[in-house]
């Protein structure tokens, strides 16, 4: 991961790069290491389709996972009982029109920066159909010491719901 | 031609099978449209999601589209969301607020108690054109029962009470949650499809012998979490006692002894301990208006109820209500939606959705492996001609309580379910 050339300012290939290194680890299942791009305090959130701008804590969601339940997700994903990705989908995501903004410092005073993309993810299984995830993503990323890290990341699905999507079994 | 027996009932020698052409024969599918869904209550909507006067949702019920609305007199309506004049959809939006439901194709207009009051170039039709012919259609009743909404497209049904059965005993206790008996619906749907005939998502709503197998994980999550969990005693597959129990026309329930966190009220530590007074609290309250027997009820036991044919109202780790319809043999759609009462703080709002998505949903910790077991099921079901039977005799062989890992309620369903399939409908006569 290439270090930001100011504190506080993220260029938008920088953004670009980390995104891309980001979707790399998960599309080889580098769970672990996808897990320390995150900051002890990550949330990850995939909002029901028909109300993507909600809050967790008054919308069902179809993901809001503290980083408690994001490690846990990992857990249970890398487990062969975790039965709908075992075996194991093969994915291929797609990362553009990235926009970088402002966005307000961490709790703890860290510089912090909003990025804005368009994902797809393809999802590929022996036998099934091809899924289609085609949506955006809300990246908040912050300046730590080690680097730049995920403090939240918000995944936006666009099919107005899921329907053929089935579950959403994989880190979208 | 007489049809082939789908169930085959014989206590005398423990045996009960279901024939395997059930979930995947596309006639199978047409009967069932004529004489299951076409017959039965089915659950519309709750009464919460049109809380105003000219508020709609718009949903596919029974293969037809509807809509499920307030009306200014304040009564919840049904119609049938299609144009008197040449039958297109009236309402093309997911849900909103509406005056009138106005057809775009020719302009035909609808007032929100269904009364067509416009109809454009009106003076072209002959004078006996009475626009009072042709308000939106109705299905043949609709009925609430406790918010929960229901329609019947037969005209010679029973009241939906009395078809509700043993089934309004539990979703009573669900209920009873609320101080003021007032349930709604949270915002944030879920809508997915599953590969899968619709029965197999019946019997997995509330199957608790494939909560060990498939849910393995979300078990061993809640466990690296710190929640407590017994040894199963002897003779016991689960954490904690439950019965299968029938309660009437085809439904039933599994009613269990909870282990796995409640909103209402039971804290587990995936809830966090800032949660914990928040909980008591909820506790306190049911005890007071309740009583301890009655509060106990509620909070210390968890059911999945399934109500004929394809209604599931879970109340576990986070109520839920799920309705699935078929769209194939091999296919259906399935909608959730979390239920809460309307008195809930915040903060317990909180607890409650959080709590929905540790276990359920797509995005859940086990509702996507329930989505795969099912599938799974399907595909090997492509073998049905080789091997055409299902066994379903758990707990066939006992005297008494039955478990519920035991199958007596899923064999409630089917039989049913059997019984409605040989029943040959009467002709039904149209508007």
């Amino acid at each position: 991961m290439s270090a930001p050339s100011l504190p506080g300012s993220l260029s938008r290939s920088e953004a670009e790069d980390f995104l891309y290194a980001e979707a790399a680890l998960l599309d080889e299942w580098r769970l672990d290491d996808w897990l320390g791009l995150l900051t002890e305090d990550a949330r990850y959130w995939v909002p029901p389709n028909d109300t993507p701008d909600a809050d967790p804590a008054s919308t069902l969601f179809t993901i809001a996972d503290d980083i408690a339940r994001i490690r846990a997700r990992v857990t249970r994903l890398k487990d062969p009982a975790a039965h709908a990705e075992y075996p194991r989908s093969r994915t291929r995501r797609m990362i553009g029109n990235v926009r970088v903004f402002e966005a307000p410092p961490a709790p703890a005073g860290e510089a912090q920066a909003l990025v804005h993309s368009n994902f797809v993810v393809w999802r590929f299984r022996r036998g099934e159909k091809v899924r289609e995830y085609v949506g955006h993503y809300r990246h908040t990323l912050r300046f730590t010491q080690a680097g730049l890290r995920i403090a939240h990341r918000i995944a936006l699905i666009d099919a107005m719901e899921l329907g053929s999507l089935g579950s959403v079994s994989l880190i979208l | 031609m007489t049809e082939q027996p789908m169930v085959i009932n014989d206590p005398a020698n423990c045996d009960f099978r279901v024939n395997r052409a059930a979930l995947v024969d596309p006639g199978v599918l047409e009967r069932e449209r004529e004489r299951i869904f076409d017959l039965c209550w089915i659950y519309v909507g709750h009464e919460s999601e049109v809380p105003l006067a000219g508020d709609f949702r718009t949903r596919q019920i029974c293969g037809r589209p509807v809509i499920l609305c307030r009306d200014d007199a304040g009564r919840v309506r049904v119609f049938l969301n299609s144009c008197r004049h040449r039958g297109a959809v009236v309402c093309r939006e997911p849900e909103g607020n509406a005056r009138h439901f106005t057809c775009f194709y020719h302009g035909w207009s609808y007032d929100r108690a269904g009364c067509l009051d416009g109809v454009p170039g009106r003076s072209a039709y002959p004078p006996s054109f009475d626009p009072a012919q042709f308000p939106l259609l109705e299905p043949a009743h609709v009925a609430s029962y406790r918010g929960f909404v229901f329609l019947c497209f037969d005209p010679a049904a029973m009241p939906l009470e009395d078809y509700l059965a043993g089934a309004r005993e539990y979703i009573d206790l669900v209920i009873d949650q609320s101080p003021s008996g007032q349930m709604e619906v949270i915002r944030g749907v879920q809508e997915y499809d599953i590969e899968a005939n619709w029965k197999l998502l019946v019997e997995n709503s509330f199957d608790d012998y494939h909560l060990l197998t498939t849910h393995s994980t979300w078990l061993d999550y809640l466990r690296n979490a710190g929640v407590e969990m017994k040894r199963p005693e002897r003779g016991h597959l689960l954490p904690a006692h439950g019965v299968g129990r029938v309660l009437g026309n085809g439904h039933a329930v599994v009613d269990n002894v909870n282990f796995r966190g409640r909103p209402v009220a039971k804290w587990i530590p995936v809830y966090g301990e800032a949660a914990r007074p928040e909980i008591e609290r909820i506790r306190a309250e049911l005890v007071a208006r309740l009583g301890e027997r009655r509060a106990a009820r509620v909070a210390d036991t968890n059911r999945n109820l399934v109500v004929f044919p394809n209604l599931v109202i879970n109340d576990g780790s986070s109520v839920t209500i799920r309705t699935f319809h078929p769209l194939a043999a091999n296919r259906m759609q399935v909608r959730a939606w979390a239920l809460g009462p309307v008195e809930e703080t915040p903060a317990a709002r909180a607890i409650r959705l959080d709590s929905f998505l540790t276990f359920y949903g797509p995005g859940g910790f086990a509702t996507p492996d329930d989505i795969e077991a099912l599938e799974m099921v399907q595909a090997g079901l492509a073998t049905w001609r080789e091997m055409p039977w299902s066994v379903m005799t758990r707990g066939m062989a006992k005297e008494g309580e039955q478990l519920n890992t035991d199958e007596l309620h899923l064999r409630a369903f089917w039989l049913e379910w059997q019984q409605r399939m040989q029943t040959v409908p009467r002709k039904r006569t149209a508007a």
